[in-house]
């Protein structure tokens, strides 16, 4: 049973170490400044846009059904509408003056 | 193989140590090869534990008592369910489940997230690891669960009789997943303050493991009050006890987060607030963690095991005090992006609801933590009981229900007092309609009770005003039948409907629980054989006694080596109603000094109790037999004298025979509650719209609006 246990155990830390420096190795591998170029291309400020780009879209949905079920007059949806899609606009036009994606790159 | 789990403890602490250290390096240095292998970390973490948790687990259903946890809360005789479940009956093994939990969730959570927020979730990685570590600490400095003992003693001490029942299997991990859960939010609130990203992205990432904190936690809650219904012998489902608060207060805190997060992502507003809240929720669920293992406190729960209560502390301090520096230093990040346009809009409401579930949240705090405080300040201990925390929560429950009325009648930004008056026409009708009902049916003079079905005969006028106006707009478009539409609708607008469905179970269960607490008739009285008593409109008659004497003849399969109960014949003028079969199960002491009989049904003895659920009213009813008659206690003495412990069993056969032709006088407490299943059913509904309001929406449903338009008129045609 003892040598059962530390074979268990010598495998559970070969495999520990295997699993953790999986990264570390295939970056060895890799052209140098690859990821440190990806990573510095401003892919966080786009994934926000676009996550916000959606959030305004759905605001703009649920300002539609609020005045289709009568929660909203007429003109308090067209006001509302009308500043939720400039707001929109501008995610828009800050998503096309932002980098294009990771995925773009590659295939230059 | 206890050894194997002391090594995976260590080996655990190891990886989690790594992975802080690498995770930190690799955000800083921008090396994504280290925070991927810190992710990673997480990975080998959850795989450790899993062994681990895999030899207790193992330990446990082969009885191997060598492991002290197992001697502890196992033996021979519980049955294997119950064996699997012991596990995490014992402080020992509880920090494993929870351990092991958290390496489970934070796996899956940073997998889900391997591709977005990278400087985000390495600081994730970070915490989580780090929560991880401590925990993991505790079972190798403070309470391993491997420590064995040799020679290994021939029997175990037996499973706690309380937890031998199949709701708790259940129960405890939900409630710890609910608990781990919390700690994701946070570990992601910590980075995105650190790298000052409390953006949409984040928005949308936390929501997910919020709702997914909420609904453990919620469930585990749920799955507790009905345990203690259904099995505990007092006949309540929730009694104010520290550890039942400890699990609501996160719960009340992430939800009012899940409410503020949108608020968030429409205006840019409520960012300190937001931040505090996961921070806060976080921190409920470590102090909920830490209640149960301090000794601080008395409850049913509790562990025990004061040695824990000082790390704890200092985790809980580290907490706190870095969560009011992350906040107060990043204040700039978290500045508003827009003012509250109107009093009169859905952001008030939901600021208003915000309030109201904090306010109750640090009620429930104050209450709890009460007997500590009053220690510190004054040297003597005092506690407050269900009276204190009915005064002030029930009125801010009310106020809860109402605002889950209020809230979908009002629209985003602002509303006119047109508007308003034309959407809460009906649905203040309807309240005074119930009211108006309730008192001309002559329903008993109960204030509160009357009030809050008021306020939930509004929430349901409400939320069913809002699903026929909008299933009328739907099939103005799409000229679907009724239910096309309705499923379009809350197909196409998920997060909205579900929510609605979630006020309706909050205001269902909230019936539930008024109608049960307010107008229950609950009698304690002594019973014989062919006597009845009255209880409410029922009458209770006790037709015969019932006794069982060995394991395979105790149905619960509660290892009880003897039973005794009465059948009860339960009718309401003159009709019979239903047949209850109460009883109290005797189990074995493991004191010799009791005698080989004495032992025998020396131990715990545990009320099962019997009821009648309906959906208009529950039966529910517990005996406490009298075993200590002359008569009975001669057949035990004799027993002690004469037979020796492999033949004592059967002095139960002669006891149970006595007691079946002699029955004695027994103690009965029988509670008749109206609409108690409506709290299950509420509480289900709560959840399931839940599951509706964060299912992500089908591809092909996510619409793109051209927003470049110009601003619609009304006669264009609407996809909505």
């Amino acid at each position: 049973m003892d040598a059962l246990v530390v074979l268990l155990t010598l495998l559970l830390v070969a495999g520990v170490l295997i699993v953790i420096s999986a990264p570390l190795r295939a970056r060895a591998g890799e052209r140098p400044g690859t990821r440190e170029r990806e990573q510095s291309r401003g892919e966080p400020e786009r994934a926000a846009l676009e996550a916000e780009r959606e959030a305004k879209y759905r605001e703009i949905r649920d300002a539609e059904l609020d005045y289709r079920t009568g929660k909203l007059s007429r003109e308090d949806y067209e006001a509302v509408d009308a500043a939720l899609r400039r707001e929109a606009i501008a995610i828009l036009d800050s998503l096309e003056h932002a980098l294009p994606p990771s995925s773009d790159r590659l295939e230059n | 193989m206890a050894a194997l789990g002391s090594g995976c403890l260590v080996l655990s602490l190891a990886i989690c140590a790594y992975g802080i250290v690498a995770a930190i390096y690799g955000v800083r240095s921008k090396r994504m090869e280290f925070t991927d292998s810190a992710r990673r970390a997480v990975y080998a973490l959850a795989g450790v534990l899993t062994v681990a948790f895999a030899v207790l687990e193992l330990a446990f259903l082969r009885n191997d008592f060598a492991f002290n946890t197992v001697a502890d809360t196992s033996s021979r005789t519980t049955p294997a369910l119950y064996r699997a479940a012991a596990v995490w009956s014992s402080q020992e093994g509880s920090l494993l489940l929870w351990a092991w939990l958290l390496s489970l969730w934070s796996s899956l959570a940073l997998f889900l997230m391997r591709r977005r927020l990278r400087d985000v979730c390495a600081y994730a990685t970070a915490v989580l690891l780090g929560f991880g570590g401590f925990f993991v600490s505790l079972m190798i400095f403070y309470a391993t669960p491997f420590a064995t003992t040799s020679p290994a003693p021939a029997e175990g001490a037996g499973l706690d009789p309380l937890l031998r029942f199949p709701t708790m299997v259940i129960h405890p991990p939900m409630l710890y997943s609910g608990y781990t859960l919390c700690t994701i939010p946070f570990a992601f609130a910590v980075g995105a303050l650190l790298t000052r990203r409390i953006d949409a992205e984040w928005i949308a990432a936390t929501r997910r493991f919020a709702f997914a904190a909420w609904l453990c936690l919620g469930v585990g809650i749920l799955l507790g009050a009905r345990w203690s219904y259904s099995e505990l012998g007092w006949g309540g489902y929730w009694g104010w006890d520290a550890v039942e608060n400890a699990s609501l207060m996160p719960w009340l805190t992430a939800t009012a987060f899940l409410h503020s997060l949108m608020i968030q992502e429409k205006r840019g507003m409520l960012k300190v607030w937001n931040a505090s809240l996961v921070l806060a929720t976080g921190s409920l669920a470590i102090m909920g963690t830490f209640l149960v293992r301090s000794g601080i406190l008395n409850s049913i729960h509790a562990f025990g095991g004061a040695t824990l209560g000082v790390p704890f502390v200092a985790l809980i301090g580290v907490m706190v005090a870095g969560s009011i520096y992350l906040v107060v230093s990043r204040r700039a990040a978290l500045r508003s992006e827009h003012r509250l346009d109107s009093l009169l809009s859905r952001e008030s409401a939901f600021l208003a609801n915000n309030l109201v579930l904090v306010g109750l949240c640090f009620v429930i705090f104050w209450g709890t933590y009460f007997p500590l405080i009053s220690e510190a300040l004054n040297g003597t201990a005092a506690s407050v009981g269900p009276p204190w925390f009915d005064r002030y929560t029930v009125p801010l429950a009310l106020i809860l229900v109402l605002l889950s009325g209020i809230g979908p009648l009002i629209a985003w930004r602002r509303a006119t007092l047109a508007s308003a008056r034309r959407n809460f026409a009906v649905p203040l009708g309807a309240a005074a309609i119930a009211v108006l009902a309730l008192l001309a049916a002559g329903v008993p003079g109960r204030p509160l009770a009357i009030a809050l079905f008021a306020c939930a005969a509004f929430v349901f006028a409400s939320i069913g005003q809002e699903f026929a106006r909008g299933v009328r707009v739907r099939r103005e478009i799409a000229h679907e039948a009724v239910p096309a539409a309705l499923l379009s609708l809350v197909r196409r607008n998920r997060r909205r409907y579900g929510g609605y469905i979630v006020h309706v179970g909050i205001a269902v269960l909230f019936v539930g629980v008024a109608a049960s607490s307010s107008f229950q008739h609950a009698t304690e009285v002594g019973l014989s054989p062919g006597s009845s008593t009255r209880v409410g409109a029922y009458t209770v008659s006790y037709v015969r006694p019932t006794a069982t004497v060995t394991p395979a003849a105790d149905a619960a399969h509660t290892g009880s080596s003897m039973s005794l109960g009465a059948v009860l014949d339960v009718s309401k003028r003159g009709h019979h109603v239903a047949t209850l079969r109460p009883s109290q199960g005797y189990y074995d002491s493991g004191e010799p000094t009791q005698g080989s009989v004495g032992q025998l049904i020396g131990g715990q003895a545990v009320s099962h109790i019997s009821m009648s659920e309906g959906a208009l009213r529950d039966v529910w009813s517990a005996i406490a037999p009298n075993i200590s008659t002359p008569a009975l206690q001669r057949i035990v003495d004799a027993g002690n004298r004469t037979l020796p412990p492999q033949d004592a069993p059967i002095a139960l056969g002669y006891l149970a025979r006595q007691y079946l032709q002699h029955p004695p006088a027994a103690q009965f407490h029988f509670i008749v509650s109206p609409l108690v299943m409506w709290i299950w059913i509420g509480g289900a509904i709560v959840f399931g719209g839940g599951l509706i309001a964060v299912w992500p929406p089908p591809s092909a449903v996510v619409r793109r609006v051209s927003v470049r338009a110009r601003p619609r008129s009304a006669g264009d045609p609407v996809r909505a």
